[in-house]
């Protein structure tokens, strides 16, 4: 199995698996937060299953790998591109016509990254941290740390942009990923580009609902 | 009516691989539109003779999009401005008079710039002899249609190998990645029954060296396939992923 780590193919094969599987859980997350329109009660109750019982743990952990892995290898693999495309820049730069995400992957990615960190200052840090410090300030009633939050303009905006940069990111990558695992033909290009969009689109409407909601009704 | 045209033409010069660069300008004035670039250069590089100076080297030789051994890029596009020809087959009449035009070697890693627009394209040479052969059974001249092949397929396979390989892929992407040429060469014969008896030595082989000489990943940009002047189909890269990655499995 050595040919995944040091073959360009292989490398591309690990980006693609680890996206696949981070967008699967930006949909089983989706669906979590989509309760909160509904009811709070049933988003605490999803909050204390997924507090700091050994399984939500063991599960954070597989994702946190994933988080790693997909960020380590997107630079890796960026910083290998950079030394081949060689020293010298063109003068004339480079007029063809590509999408705009498929060029800046890297820097979407940064600004998910960015977001992330203040996601998990927000949330993470508050909640199945402080359960597993033993903080008396461990927070269990997630919707009220959830409705705070979002009564603030401030931070509805910043999460807005950081949906905006992971639709970016989504359009391109989902397909993408399926191009690098060999599932792409002339007819299935259009149609895996139109999943491309729709995924990236309900992803970021889902989440983008939940501040929204909150903003305008309290 | 004759379009006559005057220019600005601004040429990257360099005397040798390790020596640094830098770009020349030069006037010319009175060009028709039914002149080729490679026959502008041709009266540019007369002119520079005429004045004492030494001609700038450019790659060129069939000077009819089939060769695949001209190259240089144009005003921010290999094989200049238009789709889905070579420079040789580009006509000044896409440009206008008082244009100023930017023409640079392909740039990447894998292609050392040899003297002004010249660049080494020898990593694609040593690709294809990674490679390998296919076997093919001598003797009786075969009937013709003995090996039955779907015609998508045989169609597929043509288009594939319309590729001329003169790195207009590689020149065009941000990564330098040689994936779209590597995946016409490894696709003209994965889809046909006579290649497949190597099929799987044939993939592994040609992107071990590849990677071996310094060529990027590809991110799926799509430039390669914007750019390619045989409109060369990023469905390879998409061939070639899975012929890899099903022949490392299988080992």
């Amino acid at each position: 199995m050595y040919w995944l780590f040091n073959s360009s193919i292989g490398r591309k094969f690990i980006m693609s698996i680890s996206g696949i599987f981070l967008v699967l859980f930006l949909l089983f997350h989706l669906s979590m937060n989509l309760t909160l329109l509904f009811s709070t009660d049933a988003y605490d109750l999803i909050c204390e299953f997924l507090g700091a019982n050994w399984y939500a743990i063991v599960g954070t952990l597989v994702l946190a790998g994933g988080v790693i892995i997909h960020i380590g290898y997107g630079t890796w693999l960026t910083l290998l591109n950079k030394k081949a495309r060689g020293a010298e820049r063109y003068a004339s730069s480079n007029k063809t016509k590509t999408e705009w995400a498929a060029k800046n992957m890297w820097v979407l990615g940064f600004i998910i990254f960015l977001g992330l960190v203040i996601h998990f200052w927000n949330f993470w840090f508050n909640m199945q941290f402080a359960e597993l410090i033993h903080s008396p300030n461990a927070v269990t009633q997630g919707s009220e740390l959830v409705i705070a939050l979002f009564s603030q303009p401030l931070f509805v905006v910043i999460y807005l942009v950081w949906l905006v940069a992971l639709w970016f990111h989504l359009t391109h990558g989902v397909w993408s990923a399926f191009q690098t695992l060999g599932w792409n033909g002339k007819l299935w290009f259009s149609r895996l580009q139109v999943i491309a969009n729709i995924v990236a689109t309900v992803v970021m409407i889902g989440f983008a609902a939940v501040p929204l909601f909150f903003l305008i009704t309290k | 009516m004759e379009k006559i045209i005057n220019i600005t033409l601004k040429v990257w010069r360099q005397k040798g691989p390790k020596v640094k660069g830098d770009f020349e300008t030069h006037r010319l004035e009175g060009i028709s539109g039914d002149t080729s670039f490679l026959e502008m250069l041709d009266i540019l590089n007369e002119q520079l003779i005429h004045e004492g100076k030494e001609p700038i080297v450019f790659d060129n030789d069939c000077r009819e999009g089939i060769c695949g051994m001209c190259s240089l890029y144009i005003n921010g596009h290999p094989h200049g401005p238009d789709d889905l020809i070579t420079t040789c087959q580009l006509h000044m009449r896409h440009f206008n008079d008082g244009d100023t035009i930017t023409v640079e070697p392909w740039r990447s890693a894998a292609f050392p710039i040899v003297r002004d627009l010249m660049v080494d394209r020898y990593a694609f040479d040593k690709i294809i002899q990674a490679g390998g052969y296919t076997s093919v059974n001598t003797g009786g001249v075969p009937d013709a249609n003995a090996i039955p092949i779907p015609k998508v397929d045989a169609d597929e396979a043509m288009d594939s190998a319309s590729c001329i390989g003169c790195g207009a892929c590689v020149a065009a992407c941000k990564n330098g990645s040689a994936m779209l040429f590597v995946s016409a060469k490894v696709s003209q014969l994965a889809l046909l029954p006579q290649g497949r008896i190597e099929a799987k030595a044939r993939v592994k082989a040609m992107i071990a060296k590849m990677d071996e000489l310094g060529f990027g990943n590809c991110t799926n940009t799509r430039a390669c396939e914007l750019e390619c002047p045989k409109g060369v189909s990023i469905s390879n890269i998409a061939r070639l992923n899975r012929e890899f990655l099903t022949a490392k499995f299988n080992d």
